[in-house]
């Protein structure tokens, strides 16, 4: 069986080609949805959380996920994808080289809230072209359940910020 | 699991997937018609993330039992659904919907919070995944609440008596299920009657200081969610027309 040729980094590296549907320009691994990727004799399982629970890219990113891996030589019927919800996403997880992409793309990166995301409701989003911080809140809902939009008083645009979750 | 407690807890689980996915599609029943282009968003989004909430009690259901939770949402006739009946009344009018997500959203967040130190180890990890999304709604349905009840005479006349209508309806949430004392001694779930009384604790002052009346009474509507209203037929009906036209079709 050629799963023997593979390795669980030769696997991560395909996952991280795999992209965000609703953000092109990180990968899933970026993002930390993938958990945990697991090799045995002829199977390969890869371990995922969605970032909302009725996140509508989730079986898109599966299939993507999917064909990633059978790159690797390895069919279909032998590569698993679980769904875990626990420990539930945070956007804690995000990288900080995704955060910088993030930005680039024209989305303010989520705070660090460690956990206690009722108290950063209060924070004030960047913007994410001036870095000012002369910014309202608009709408905690936008237009992906991971987005909120905000507006800069000085660049006088609203902007989306990436929901710290 | 012993089966006197799988059975428990599986007319729980059906139960919050049904409120919450008929509230969902409620919510969804406002995309193209909310008064301004931001909160026709918002609505789109909280009918997406309570239709995601729905899935995840739908699964843990399907893990219990292995029922199909399309079958579930779209084969079963009203007399079959166990939601209560504030989520089927129509939207009616902007502070009507508002007041429902609201009374809802605060109920539902003291739950989650409670299931989080559930034994049922898979509900608390659903529990702490859907309380964080539940935040965002409690903060935009309680703004909402206080925008409207300090607003204009007419906006708070409206959310005036969306609260009188729905007060009633509101504390059905908190009618124990029949079983539901097997849980609660299994530390499954949080007891209702303590429930009701954090979400008083919450909602009481805090409709208060929106400038609002609240009804006195503390007698639900119905006392069981096998009863329901005149709305909840055409609701299904609308909701499950596609996928009865064509049972078998692959997505």
């Amino acid at each position: 069986m050629a799963i023997q040729a593979v390795t669980e980094e030769k696997v991560w590296h395909v996952l991280d080609t795999v992209k965000d549907p609703e953000i092109p320009v990180v990968s899933v691994v970026e993002m930390g949805l993938i958990r945990a990727v697991e090799l045995d004799d002829d199977r390969v399982t890869v371990t995922m959380t969605p970032t909302f629970s009725g996140c509508p890219a989730l079986e898109v990113m599966q299939r993507e996920i999917k064909t990633a891996v059978s790159a690797l030589n390895i069919p279909l019927p032998h590569i698993t994808i679980n769904v875990v919800l626990s420990p539930p996403w945070s956007t804690d997880w995000i990288t900080e080289e995704a955060r910088a992409k993030l930005k680039a793309f024209g989305l303010s990166p989520p705070p660090q809230h460690g956990g206690k995301l009722d108290i950063i409701f209060h924070d004030i989003a960047p913007c994410p072209r001036c870095d000012g911080h002369n910014t309202s809140l608009k709408n905690s809902f936008g237009p992906t359940l991971c987005r909120a939009i905000y507006y800069c008083h000085d660049c006088q645009e609203p902007f989306e910020q990436f929901k710290p979750l | 699991m012993d089966s006197h407690i799988k059975h428990a807890l599986t007319a729980q689980l059906l139960a919050m997937a049904d409120d919450e996915i008929l509230l969902a599609h409620r919510d969804s029943e406002w995309t193209g018609h909310a008064p301004i282009l931001e909160e026709d968003i918002a609505l789109a989004n909280l009918a997406q993330d309570e239709l995601g909430h729905a899935s995840v009690w739908y699964g843990l259901l399907h893990e219990l039992t292995g029922e199909d939770a399309n079958q579930l949402v779209f084969f079963r006739d009203a007399s079959a659904y166990c939601n209560i009946q504030m989520v089927e009344l129509p939207n009616g009018d902007w502070a009507f919907t508002l007041m429902r997500q609201y009374l809802f959203d605060v109920a539902e967040m003291m739950r989650l919070t409670a299931l989080m130190e559930s034994d049922y180890r898979p509900l608390a990890d659903a529990a702490a995944k859907v309380r964080r999304e539940e935040l965002y709604h409690v903060r935009h349905s309680s703004a909402w609440i206080r925008r409207l009840g300090l607003g204009t005479e007419e906006s708070h006349r409206r959310t005036q008596k969306a609260l009188n209508t729905l007060w009633p309806f509101a504390l059905q949430m908190f009618v124990p299920l029949p079983n539901e004392a097997a849980l609660v001694a299994n530390s499954i779930l949080p007891d209702s009657a303590q429930l009701q009384a954090r979400w008083l604790d919450v909602v009481l002052p805090f409709l208060h200081q929106a400038g609002l009346e609240v009804p006195e009474t503390l007698t639900p509507i119905a006392t069981s969610r096998q009863q329901h209203s005149k709305y909840l037929a055409p609701l299904l009906q609308e909701m499950q027309e596609v996928a009865r036209q064509d049972p078998g079709a692959e997505w």
